[in-house]
């Protein structure tokens, strides 16, 4: 018998056995389906934060307050106060550190906001007028906090597009409007252009008002909760860790650098650390897609055990009727191809279709990934050429006359 | 290459001392002890027997389905009782028809295609296939049926697609294991008179059954029981 009449055979066989076809195509596409659409959500959540902490800004220099990470105690959170506007100032001004721009002390807190009658849980970010040069932040109207705010303890506010959205509305001019951070009244002076963000830290739901009015008037503290750094170029950014870390070192009084009271980061350490934790993610994602990978796979095994078992009698009568055992068992393996090509076409389509609408609900990049394309093609197919194979073959082997007895 | 043997040559089946044993789970089973027979071409056998006399399994060795455990197996003048699958299985496609008692078409698929279906083994090319397989519905008298699916046909159709099927390949023999022996009475009559119109065309006929007026339609009937022939008449 020939290969194209074989196939036309196959079709055949398919077609006429509708349910039994869309079953075992239904394993390949879920098998397939779910590994391509989870390692994509996987990696597509990788790459949306890693590049919303590069918009953070690039040569930034983070100084938090508390122990050192290799420090045996730590202090529980919130009680770090070892960071104040000082020192601040004095890395500005001092001469020994020469590989750095700019110096921006900040202090940041949640506070109920109100506008009309709207309300609002937002953080409130304290700054000086470096603030949004380091952090790359532009303004859409307005203008951002100049430093005689900060002198003045003036209290004016800066809006976030997604605060300005949650608490007038779409629309509206907001400027020069007021609004009220924990009870105290604020006058809006600008708007911030949208960074692009999305979850929990979302840079574009934030309020920003003067350094000195939040620590006096809504915080009433005299540190900072951190302090921002710009390095001259990527290049110097060791450099400049260390410049800082060796001139508060000594501002401190420590003389043992294990027991520095603050932690220097760059944006690389911040990046690695969170590229390690959505790695662990993405690997959690392809493990779940892998077990459906398998599941899918032993969907597949069991139509085929079934199919084969089921059309023992068929494969009888097509011997007593003068097919050979390789004609038979290239017949079932044609099948098995064709339900594996269609099948993964299929499942492709629905994994690369599941990952476009979830990157647009919430906002990833999407990310296919080829390898996980071609790996989850590769996989359901040898399972399906395996189990499609390994039953046909027992099955041909059977004398035509036994296998035309099986009921 | 096979060497026709001469001394049987006027045979189209020879049988020397064949004998089946099975095996199975240690237990042995005598299925045929000594069976010696020919038939000549154009002749139309009924074989009958009790059930668990044996007539089965000589029907299998006959069909080139199982081989014997010893003895010699002549069709056509050809030694076939020991090639390999493959080789019976050209057998199977070139030289016998097969006529079983469950019809075995393939299911939801047209009376054609079931007719086609030995051509396809045999690489016969698809207009040739066509035109044959038209050709013998007509002579069973299904020509308005070979676009009906095979289960859409009462089990006499069915049966006359099975008769179609085996003569597609010009077979030496045509073998009909109990044919009617799931059809209505009234269709059996008109299945036996295709046997007979058959006969009179020429053709090698072996049959199995247990129904007497059945084998009452061939012109000799060879008695098996307990593995050997008890009786051979000619009618």
């Amino acid at each position: 018998m020939k290969l194209l009449e074989i196939i036309k055979e196959s079709f055949a066989t398919l077609r006429l056995n509708k349910m039994r076809t869309g079953l075992a195509a239904l394993g390949i596409i879920i098998g397939i389906g779910s590994v391509i659409a989870l390692i994509s959500i996987g990696r597509g959540s990788q790459l949306a934060i890693e590049t919303q902490i590069q918009s953070l800004g690039a040569n930034l220099l983070t100084i938090n307050p508390g122990a050192a990470r290799t420090a045996g105690v730590r202090e529980a959170p919130g009680s770090n106060t070892t960071l104040t506007l000082a020192d601040a100032m004095s890395i500005k001004n001092s001469t020994t550190i020469t590989t750095i721009n700019n110096v921006s002390p900040e202090f940041s807190r949640r506070f109920q906001v109100i506008a009309g009658g709207n309300n609002s849980n937002t953080q409130i970010t304290g700054v000086y007028p470096e603030y949004d040069t380091i952090h790359k932040i532009t303004i859409d109207s307005g203008s951002f906090i100049a430093l005689r705010d900060v002198d003045s303890v003036g209290r004016v506010a800066v809006l976030g597009p997604t605060t300005v959205t949650n608490l007038f509305g779409e629309g509206v001019t907001t400027v020069g409007q007021s609004i009220k951070i924990n009870k105290q009244s604020f006058k809006v002076i600008g708007i911030t252009k949208p960074k692009g963000g999305s979850g929990f830290n979302n840079p574009d739901d934030a309020i920003y008002i003067p350094l000195s009015t939040m620590q006096k008037q809504l915080a009433g503290v005299d540190y900072v909760s951190s302090i921002a750094i710009e390095a001259k170029s990527p290049d110097v950014m060791t450099d400049a860790q260390n410049q800082i870390g060796y001139f508060l070192l000594e501002h401190h009084k420590i003389s043992d650098p294990a027991k520095a009271d603050f932690t220097i980061m760059s944006q690389n350490d911040i990046l690695n650390t969170v590229s390690q934790v959505t790695g662990t993610f993405t690997t959690l994602l392809g493990g779940i897609a892998a077990i459906s990978l398998l599941v899918g796979g032993i969907g597949i095994m069991n139509i085929m055990l079934v199919t084969v078992t089921e059309r023992t009698r068929e494969i009888g009568l097509r011997k007593a009727l003068g097919a050979k055992k390789k004609t038979i068992i290239t017949q079932f393996l044609v099948e098995s191809v064709i339900l594996t090509f269609v099948g993964g076409i299929i499942g492709m389509l629905f994994g690369i279709g599941i990952s476009l609408l979830l990157s647009k609900i919430l906002n990833f990049p999407s990310a296919l990934s080829p390898v996980s394309i071609i790996l989850a093609m590769g996989v359901s197919g040898l399972i399906s050429i395996v189990f499609g194979w390994y039953p046909a073959r027992r099955a041909a082997s059977l004398q035509p006359i036994e296998a035309l007895r099986w009921e | 290459m096979v060497v026709p043997d001469l001394s049987v040559a006027n045979h189209m089946i020879k049988m020397r001392h064949i004998g089946k044993t099975y095996a199975q789970d240690g237990v042995k089973t005598v299925a045929l002890k000594d069976v010696s027979f020919e038939v000549s071409s154009g002749e139309f056998v009924a074989i009958m027997g009790p059930s668990g006399s044996g007539k089965s399994t000589l029907m299998h060795i006959l069909g080139a389905l199982d081989t014997p455990t010893f003895g010699q197996y002549f069709l056509d003048g050809q030694d076939i009782s020991r090639l390999n699958d493959d080789e019976l299985a050209d057998i199977r496609n070139q030289k016998i028809g097969f006529v079983f008692q469950s019809f075995n078409l393939l299911p939801r698929t047209t009376a054609l295609k079931n007719v086609m279906l030995p051509m396809a083994y045999a690489g016969i090319n698809e207009a040739e296939k066509r035109a044959k397989a038209l050709k013998l519905l007509n002579e069973v008298g299904l020509s308005d049926r070979s676009q009906h699916l095979s289960n859409q046909l009462s089990g006499g159709q069915q049966q006359r697609v099975a008769i179609a099927r085996a003569l597609t390949m010009d077979p030496k023999i045509i073998l009909a294991d109990e044919p009617t022996g799931n059809i209505a009475t009234t269709q059996a009559e008109e299945i036996m008179k295709i046997f007979t119109k058959l006969h009179k065309q020429g053709r090698t006929i072996v049959m199995i059954t247990h129904e007497e007026d059945i084998a009452a339609h061939a012109k000799r009937i060879i008695i098996i029981r307990d593995g050997l022939i008890t009786k051979d008449l000619k009618l």
